[in-house]
Formats: C-alpha cells, structure tokens, sequence
C-alpha cells in the first residue's frame, strides 16, 4: 500500500514539474500571466505530493512493513522508533526522498513569496527550479527505487547501519546539510534567469540575498553537526578527517561564503558582476559534485552509498549545470562590464577581491586535493592517496591571510583610504595583537602559535572596534542610552553587525581549532580492573566494565575515574562503551566526553573504550585532553547567529537619524 | 536600465559578437568537458580496491633528521638495499600491534642488506620517544617535520609500511598493521628482485 502511494505520488509531481518547466517558459515567452500563474501554484501541488511520498515511507517504516525492500533493509521490528524516523535518509534511496521534499519545498517557498510581487526573471527561474526538482525526481523512479517491494516479505528486516544508529545527532546533521545544498537551487534558478533573460541588473542578488544567506547558515550548522557527530561517535578524538565527502561539502561552502562577501561589492561599486554568477553557478554545480561523489561510489569515504547506477545520472546532470551556467555567462560576457574598477588596495573593495581570490584559492586545494587520486589514475593509472597532512599544510597560510584580511577589511572605507585615517584605526587592533602574541610567546607557545593567535587577535579587536564605532556614532546622534544605541544600530545595519558578528565566530572557532591542534593530545592505556595508569597530567582507574543487553544492541560499558595526577583529586567519570549490533560483527564504540568549560581551562576529557578482555578484567583505551575544540561548537552558533541577523529584513528607515560614520547600506550608483 | 545599454552595446557595438561569443563560449565549454571526462574515468571503479602492491614506482626521496636529534637519515645512502618504510604515531593503537611483527623481521633481516626506516606522523618527539623506549627495536627512527614525506608518500593515515627495493621502485605496499608473514614474503620478493637485477 505504501510502496503504491509513494511511487504514485512521485510519478505524478514528475509529470507536474515537467508540466511547471513548460508553463513557466511558455508564459513567460508568450507574457500569459495565468499560465505563469498556473506554472507558480503548481509548486504547491508538487511539494504535497513529495510530502505524500514521504510520509509514506514513514508509514512503512513505522509499520514495519518489511514489504518495501527499503524498510527490510534499514529497520527493523527491534530499532527504537527515534531510529526508525532517521532511518529515512539512513540510506541512499531515503535520503533522496527527504532530498525532494526538501527541494519542493523551496520551490513551494519560492513560489509563495512571490505570490504577489512577480519579478521579470520569476517565471525562467521557476523553470530552473522545476528542471533541478525534476531531475532529482526522475531519479527515484527508477534509476533508484525506494518503494522497491520483496516478496516474500521477510519476518524481520536488517536494521540501520550501526554507524547511523548510534547517535541522535544523525536526527539534525543530514536534513542541516540538505536545507544548505538544496537551497542555493534558488540562487542558482534566479542567477540563470536573469542570463537566460538579460535582465542582468542586481535585481537577481537583491531577490536571492536572504535566500543565499538562509542556505549558507544551514550549511553551516550542517557541517558543524557532521564535525559534532564525528567527533561524538567516531571515538578518535578529532572532528574534521579531510574526508572526501567532508571535503565535497565543504567546496559549496566556501564559495558561497565568497558569494555573500562578493554580493557586496557589485550592489556597492557595480564591480565583479561575471565573478558573482560564476560563484553562484560554481556553488550549486558543486552540490551536484558533492552529491555525484557520495553517491556515485566514486572516492572511497566512511559517507559513500551503496553501489548504485545513478552516477553517470548525477555526472550528466552535473555537466549540464556547468554547460548551461556558465555558457550563458560567457554568451552574455558583454553585458556584464564592470562599472567601476579598484582604485587602490587600500580600499575595502580590495579587501573583498582578497577574501573572494583566497577563499577560491581555498576551494581549489581542497578540490584538487579531493579529486587528485582520480586524476592521478586517469593519466598514470597509479592508485594514490591524499591525506590530512596534504590539507592542512595548504590550507592553513591562506586561512591564516584570510583571518587578517577580516581584520583590515571593515576598517577600510569604499574606493581609498587615508593612509592616517587607516593607521589611527589599526592603533587598537595592532596593539590588541601584539598583546596576544607576548601572552602566547610567555605561555610557551611556538612561533606559528604566536602568529595565529595574535591574527586572531587582531581581527577580533578590529571586528570589535568597528562595531563599537557605529554604537558610539548612535549615541552621538541623540540615542537615550548606550542600549539604545545598540540596537538602533544593529537595525540600521543588520546586515553590517551580523557580518560582524559571524566574523567573531570565525574567529572563536578558529582559536579553537588552533589550540586543539596546537596542544598536545595524550595517548592510549591498557587497565585491569581497579587498576590505576598515568595519561599525561591525568591519571585513570578502570572501576568497572558491565554489560548489559538492550533491544537492537549489546553493550559493554566501562567506568573509568579521572584524576589529577598531580594533587590527586578526583575531576571526571567517564564511562566510554562498546556497543555490539546484530548486523554487524565489528563493534562500535561510544565515547565519553567530559566537556570543558570556562571553569575546568576549556579542556574536553575525551575517552574510548578500544578493547576488552574476554572475561572482563581489563580494557584498553584511548584518552585525549582536547582543549578548545568547545571554542570551534560556540564559534560555530555564533556565525550561525551573524548570517541570520544579517539576513533580517532592513529596517534602516526605522533607527533615529543619519549617521555618517556608518555605511549605509543604500546601494550608491558609482558609475566610472 | 544600465544592463540594457550594456546589453546594446554588446550585441551592436562589437564587430562581430558572434565569432566573440564562439571564443567565450570555447573557453567555458572545454575545461567542462575536460572536468567532466576527469570525473566519468572515475565511474567504473572500485573505491575500496587497494593500490596495486606491485605497480612499481619510485620511492621518493627523503632527507630526515633522526628521532631526538642526530643526524640526517637520506634515501639516497640506502639505495642498493631493501628498505622497509613505516610509518607510525605513538597514539596509534594498530602501530602497537604491530610492532612484534616488525621487531621479529627487523631481527631476520638486520644482517643481510635490509634496512628499516620508521617515519614518524603527526606526533610529537617526546610521546615518539616514550613510545621507542617502551616498544624496543633499534632500527633508525626519524621526524618527519610538516608530513612532507607522508605527503610524498601518500600516506593516508597509520601504520603504513612500504617495501622499496634496491633499485629504488617501492614494490609492496601496506595499509593498516602488517603482518609478520607479509613482512618476510614482501622482504623476501624484493630481495629476489634485488638479486636478479
């Protein structure tokens, strides 16, 4: 009965997306505003009916009806409900469900804002958006078939991956991650629209800067919650494995955070408009590359799905994106001239330019990093592999440039600088940074600690400096109260202070993820029972291992008493454990985090349960003293907070009077 | 408004916009279909399939200072003998187990013209050093300072062991623990090899 509804209801929004392709270029070209209109509430219908075809898979799943091979395959009648929910986009057929719901509905979305206000490009854009969703529907009905049914139906099925079972983070890390892909299908819809049309103006990145930003800030959480479950179920104490899949969703990441720095510069001066479609373009072609090497069994990786016949699918749909994307741009080349060019590097347009070159630069060690093995094996047939060394030696000087350059930038005004004005505003950030570095220098750290942490120093003040100018020039202007200020500043200029804000995460995170890197991490013990044995300044005892038998698992737990091994006092139990899933004959571990705090010097107590004696006498395990990985999660909320506050509607009309000292956000017509 | 002048101008004021717009096009079109080509070569494999241990390529040449200082070890003043890289951390519990396996070989081949080299990874000298005293052997052990050999290598994570022949060419490969059996099976190939050529 399910399988019937969800192939039913998949069929069906496949003929209507086609249907909404044809409408919305038919009407646009022949300017019928009803079948516009008709094309546009066809989204409704297609959302619903991705939504019937997902529900029915939870149907089933919670059913268990093992008569759809998908449910047979990844639950079972023992998987806790929880369990059973996630196992829909536990594997590659079910995740792809949850990826059209997730597409309709940004097409529903679309279509609903525009319900009234009808740009120009609306029309090519929904057609855009009608053919990506009609790809993807295309591909669970048949190339992948997630109502597939068996006969005979089996009493029981095989139950999730043990992996995905093993931690409700895995509820929050794919729907993040997927809410940030599949949303700069939007931009990517409005940008080609506007190529297809010629309406080249700003109005395609003013209509998509708050959907760009949304994407970009659940791309971000889904990343974050990828290196969160990694660094909370893996068991080997680091969060972030260069991977490539990690990698692959990182690409889109940063090139759309050069997108919502690069918007700025053509709404501002009129410049970089080829460089801006192309980031648009370069973002979603490489959500589709994401996609086509996780899913088409291309890089080996703990994500990759089964084997499945999609991939020459994803890598034809992939090559159509870059074909069409960046055919138009270079078909509309002479339409898109810069109105206006950098006149000096002193200037915060440069400031961009810098940031979009290196963040690109960034994408492109990544990618080649990435892709090398296979270019490796295509010219030389050599099977070779590229690992974390690689990336973070290439990586860290440009992220380090980077972290400068978001110091210098907001201190630099439009078109020049004075060289005095910008030399009395780096006083405080270089003396903020000189500062650090002689902390870090008497704290014993080494010189590329030094120069880490005193950049980071320096863009934190020069953030801080900036955000304080516009506060100051509130108060100035007549606010009642320094609170008042504030807030009539923030919202003037969301935008501004949630950039802001964000840079203060990247700078939060980074520190942490340099002290982590930075410190030194412990190392692994064997202990009988009652046993105590020495980890650095830490000293462990093993109390006791007990098991115990839950329904889908068995699990052997270990308590493990921390002490300081210098005074000798008691700080943490731990209780790191093996959990044994029928189907699969590796057990998986759990670890235990103390997790630091403020109060305990930002230090995580990190342990994994390696092994344990047959009889239960005694275990080995690994033990990591991780400080500031916290810094990288508070870092992490933080940006996620700034892209939102900068994606709040404008309300500058709203604050008390002009203000000078801070940009307003009213885009000047600079025409050189 | 602007766009649409500078829509004119494009398409009016060049001389022959479409010939400009073959090249823009040329430009864009290559490199994808490059791009894409690179990525459709990669279809039809098997991720999970290992390196090929006998595709034989040259071991790339290292210079490395010696664990706790010393001096230099060089690939270069090893060549005529068969070397046995591996690459190893301190908190890596697979390089425990299988550090019996390489002590034993190390014992089988130390007399006859075969040398072990333990690259450190991404580890620090003191751990490196505890770990030494505590494990035992007395091959050379070398830092290996900003992985530049791991990356030469394409060393993914550790252990890993690499058999290079005397020739130079690394003839077997291993990821994850050896064995002691795989040890002297791999030694002893490229001893054989050494001999003939």
């Amino acid at each position: 009965m399910s399988a019937f509804v969800g192939t039913a209801a998949l069929a069906i929004a496949l003929g209507l997306t086609v249907y909404g392709v044809v409408a919305s270029v038919a009407g646009a070209r022949s300017r019928n505003a009803a079948m516009v209109e008709s094309a546009r509430t066809t989204a409704y219908s297609v959302f619903a009916l991705a939504a019937a075809a997902n529900a029915a898979m939870f149907a089933a799943l919670l059913s268990d009806d093992f008569s759809v091979r998908y449910v047979a395959e990844n639950s079972s009648v023992a998987t806790p409900t929880f369990f059973k929910v996630l196992a829909l986009w536990s594997a590659d057929e079910g995740s792809l469900l949850l990826w059209n719901l997730v597409l309709t509905g940004f097409l529903a979305a679309v279509a609903f804002t525009f319900r009234a206000r009808r740009p120009e490009t609306f029309p090519w854009a929904m057609a855009a958006m009608y053919a990506v969703a009609a790809f993807y529907l295309l591909l669970v009905l048949g190339p992948t078939t997630p109502f597939a049914t068996l006969d005979p139906v089996p009493v029981d099925g095989r139950g999730p991956l043990p992996l995905l079972q093993n931690h409700p983070l895995m509820a929050a890390h794919p729907p993040f991650l997927y809410l940030g892909f599949i949303g700069f299908t939007v931009p990517f819809g409005f940008a080609v629209a506007a190529l297809a049309t010629g309406r080249l103006g700003d109005d395609w990145m003013r209509i998509t800067r708050r959907w760009t930003l949304l994407a970009w800030v659940f791309l971000t959480v889904g990343l974050l919650l990828g290196a969160l479950w990694s660094y909370g179920v893996l068991g080997w104490g680091g969060y972030w494995a260069w991977d490539p899949v990690e990698n692959v969703a990182l690409l889109p990441w940063l090139t759309a955070t050069a997108f919502v720095h690069s918007v700025i510069v053509q709404e501002r001066r009129g410049m970089l408009k080829v460089w801006n479609l192309a980031l648009v373009v370069a973002t979603f072609a490489l959500t589709v590359l994401a996609t086509f090497l996780t899913r088409g069994s291309i890089l080996a990786s703990v994500h990759t799905f089964a084997q499945s016949i999609v991939g020459p699918m994803y890598l034809g749909f992939l090559a159509l994106v870059l074909v069409v994307g960046f055919g138009l741009i270079a078909w509309r080349r002479d339409a898109l001239r810069p109105e206006a060019r950098v006149d000096t590097p002193l200037s915060r347009e440069a400031a961009f330019l810098g940031n979009n070159v290196l963040l690109v630069v960034v994408t492109l060690i990544v990618l080649v990093g990435t892709i090398y093995p296979l270019l490796a094996e295509a010219l030389t047939s050599d099977r070779v592999s590229v690992g974390a060394p690689y990336f973070n030696r290439n990586t860290a000087p440009v992220v380090l440039l980077l972290l400068f350059l978001m110091g210098i930038g907001p201190l630099l005004p439009w078109r020049a600088a004075s060289a005095a004005s910008l030399v009395r505003r780096l006083q405080g950030p270089a003396w903020t940074a000189a500062g650090a570095a002689v902390l870090v220098a008497v704290g014993g750290g080494g010189p590329t600690a030094i120069v880490v942490f005193s950049l980071a120093a320096f863009a934190a003040a020069a953030t801080t400096a900036e955000m304080i100018r516009g506060v100051r020039a509130q108060r100035r202007a007549g606010a009642s109260s320094w609170r008042v200020a504030a807030a009539g500043a923030v919202r003037r200029n969301a935008r501004l202070y949630g950039g802001m804000v964000a840079h203060l995460g990247v700078v939060v995170a980074l520190v942490g993820v340099s002290w982590a890197a930075f410190a030194d991490r412990s190392g692994e013990l064997g202990l009988a029972t009652g046993e105590r044995g020495r980890v650095g300044a830490y000293e462990l005892r093993l109390d006791s291992i007990e098991e115990r038998r839950e329904a889908h698992r068995r699990v052997i737990e270990s308590h493990v008493t921390v002490f300081d091994a210098e005074d000798g006092d008691e700080i943490a139990l731990l209780h790191p454990s093996l959990n044994l899933y029928p189907a699969s004959s590796e057990p998986i571990g759990t670890p235990s985090l103390r997790v630091g705090t403020p109060w305990n010097g930002l230090r995580d107590l990190y342990l994994s349960l390696v092994s344990v004696e047959a009889d239960g006498s005694a275990a080995s395990f690994r033990f990591y003293g991780n400080p500031g990985i916290g810094l990288l999660w508070a870092g992490g909320v933080v940006i996620a907070l700034g892209g939102l506050l900068a994606a709040l509607p404008g309300r500058r009309k709203a604050g008390p009077s002009a203000v000078p000292a801070v940009p307003s956000e009213r885009r000047e017509e600079v025409r050189v | 408004m602007s766009d649409e002048l500078g829509e004119e101008r494009g398409t009016a004021g060049a001389p022959n916009p479409y010939s400009r717009r073959a090249v823009a096009l040329a430009v864009v079109l290559v490199p994808v279909l490059a791009f894409t080509l690179l990525l459709a070569s990669g279809l039809g494999r098997d991720p999970s399939e290992r390196p090929d241990p006998v595709a034989a390529t040259p071991a790339p040449a290292f210079s490395l200072p010696k664990l706790g200082g010393g001096e230099r070890i060089t690939s270069a003043s090893m060549r005529g003998q068969v070397v046995v890289v591996n690459f190893w951390a301190s908190w890596c519990i697979p390089c425990r187990q299988e550090h019996p396996a390489l002590l034993r070989a190390w014992e089988r081949y130390r007399e006859r013209g075969v040398v072990f080299v333990g690259v450190n990874f991404e580890d620090t000298e003191e751990a490196a050093l505890a770990y030494a005293e505590e494990q035992g052997g007395d091959w050379p052990l070398v830092t290996d300072p900003g992985s530049r050999t791991a990356i030469d290598f394409g060393v993914f994570g550790v252990p890993e062991t690499f058999v290079v022949a005397p020739d130079g060419t690394i003839v077997a490969k291993e990821i994850g623990a050896v064995s002691y059996e795989w040890l002297i099976t791999e030694i002893d190939s490229a001893l054989r090899r050494g001999g003939s050529a």
